[in-house]
């Protein structure tokens, strides 16, 4: 099938099997490898990327359903000014990653739910959400919590949705 | 793995996705379960219908005390207690935060939960505990059918292969009802070893209502009737709630030995949880 992805802001057209994951489309046919892929069975959370503006297992969607809806990837988080996202920094300051491998999806997890208040449960419930065989979560945990008391507090100078 | 091929439908109204499934096609709702057993290479369909683009169906109606649930109501809707009117939502608000996580109830759907019929299911035990209908619709006709009847086993259900689970319907609770949910599972992912939803009403000091829904106690999910029995017309108290706990642990359920769980262990936790559950739900 003939399906526009929008990554980023920028339109990949994509001959498409329906039976490619968005996961594949994203890594093999765009070239945005940030996106990962552990299990494909829902439960790592490797693959979480934003898809309208939700965070969503990309192993667990067909690339088909997503034409011309927009998409974010780990690669989009970067602002134009080339700066990391307050998240990427809150994971830095806070050593939220050993190996990386989960935290594109950690990170596109968190940021999917910046834009809401969140309370200690819902950052407990965010953590748990995705598999982490480095850091034991803690890390995690307190660079999510970071991150997000910066953007409630204006202090990440970046009211834009991610 | 990947998904082996198949083809791919998208259509734009109910009556072209009963065709489709007429023509032999299997819904593709939130996907949550349907591409992990793609992935698995348990399912291999030939045709998809992805009903994700008919209008409509994601709607939640109110209309002479029964709720509506169309087909593409997502898990995470019922985060909110408020999206339902009164304790149902409650209720609801209670059990979705035992499934799966964000991610997954931002695209799972109630409905597509009660077509996939995992005997560890929060919503079929919760189905059957509240009287719930679901809407069949197919080429021949409309019909519905009592959640207690709809569930055969495990994965199993009296829905037919060319029917498209329109929509359930719920009633819903009296304002003065309690409701509580509690579960037991080994890890913070893992599906439920055991789940347990109740509703009571207590009038003048007296159970007068009691409805308990059971999750992975069975091959299928069950409703505690005779656990309920125990309760009608008692006083709320510790020991009614572990007589009933007893009940539903000895007559109602039927626990099938799982890796980790065995049945007197199963038999045992639905005693402590169903107990535990009650005292929650005891409105003071
Ligand atoms: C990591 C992970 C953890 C999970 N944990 C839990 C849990 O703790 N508890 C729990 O209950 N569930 C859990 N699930 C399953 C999840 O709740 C699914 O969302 C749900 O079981 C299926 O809903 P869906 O909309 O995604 O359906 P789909 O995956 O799209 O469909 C599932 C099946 O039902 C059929 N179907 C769907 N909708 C209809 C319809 N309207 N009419 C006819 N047939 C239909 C499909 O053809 C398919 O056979 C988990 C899933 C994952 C990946
Ligand atoms: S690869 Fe998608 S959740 Fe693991
Ligand atoms: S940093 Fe290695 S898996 Fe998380």
């Amino acid at each position: 099938m003939r399906i526009t992805l929008t990554v980023n802001d920028a339109a990949y057209p994509l001959e498409v099997e329906p039976r490619r994951v968005l996961a594949d489309a994203l890594r093999d046919d765009c070239g945005l490898t940030g996106t990962h892929l552990g299990c494909e069975q829902g439960v790592c959370g490797a693959c979480t990327v934003l898809v309208d503006g939700e965070a969503v297992r990309s192993c667990l969607m067909l690339a088909v359903q997503c034409d011309g809806v927009p998409i974010r990837t780990v690669e989009g988080l970067t602002g134009p000014d080339g700066q990391p996202h307050p998240l990427q920094r809150a994971f830095s300051a806070e050593r939220g990653l050993q190996c990386g491998f989960c935290t594109p999806g950690f990170l596109m997890l968190a940021a999917g739910a910046l834009d809401h208040d969140l309370s200690e449960n819902e950052v407990a419930d965010l953590v748990r959400s995705n598999l982490c065989r480095c850091t034991g979560y803690e890390p995690i945990r307190r660079a999510i919590t970071r991150a997000a008391h910066a953007h409630q507090n204006g202090q990440d100078g970046r009211h834009r949705s991610v | 793995m990947k998904p082996a091929a198949f083809d791919y439908l998208v259509p734009q109204t109910v009556a072209g996705a009963v065709d489709a499934l007429a023509a032999g096609a299997q819904v593709l709702a939130g996907g949550q379960s349907l591409l992990l057993e793609m992935h698995l290479q348990r399912a291999h369909p030939a045709l998809v219908a992805d009903i994700n683009r008919v209008p409509g169906l994601d709607t939640l109606t109110v209309v002479d005390g029964t709720l509506t649930v169309g087909a593409l109501v997502r898990h995470k809707t019922f985060e909110s207690p408020g999206a339902v009117p009164g304790p149902l939502g409650d209720l609801f608000a209670r059990a979705v935060g035992y499934i799966a996580h964000p991610p997954i109830r931002a695209r799972g759907t109630m409905t597509g939960n009660l077509a996939w019929a995992h005997p560890a299911s929060e919503w079929c035990a919760l189905a059957v505990a509240l009287d719930a209908v679901v809407e069949l619709r197919s080429t021949r006709g409309t019909r519905e059918i009592p959640a207690e009847d709809y569930f055969l086993g495990p994965f199993q259900t009296a829905r037919d292969p060319d029917e498209l689970l329109t929509a359930v319907r719920y009633p819903l609770l009296a304002p003065d009802t309690g409701v509580a949910f509690t579960e037991h599972r080994r890890t913070g992912f893992s599906f439920a070893q055991v789940a347990v939803g109740a509703a009571l009403t207590v009038r003048e000091g007296v159970i007068t209502g009691a409805r308990i829904g059971l999750a992975n106690c069975a091959d299928r999910p069950l409703r505690a009737h005779n656990a309920e029995r125990t309760l009608i017309g008692s006083e709320p108290s510790q020991p009614v709630f572990t007589a009933a706990g007893e009940a539903a642990a000895e007559r109602d359920a039927a626990p099938v030995p799982e890796p980790y769980a065995d049945v007197d262990y199963r038999r045992h936790v639905v005693a402590v949880l169903v107990a535990r559950t009650l005292r929650e739900a005891a409105p003071v």
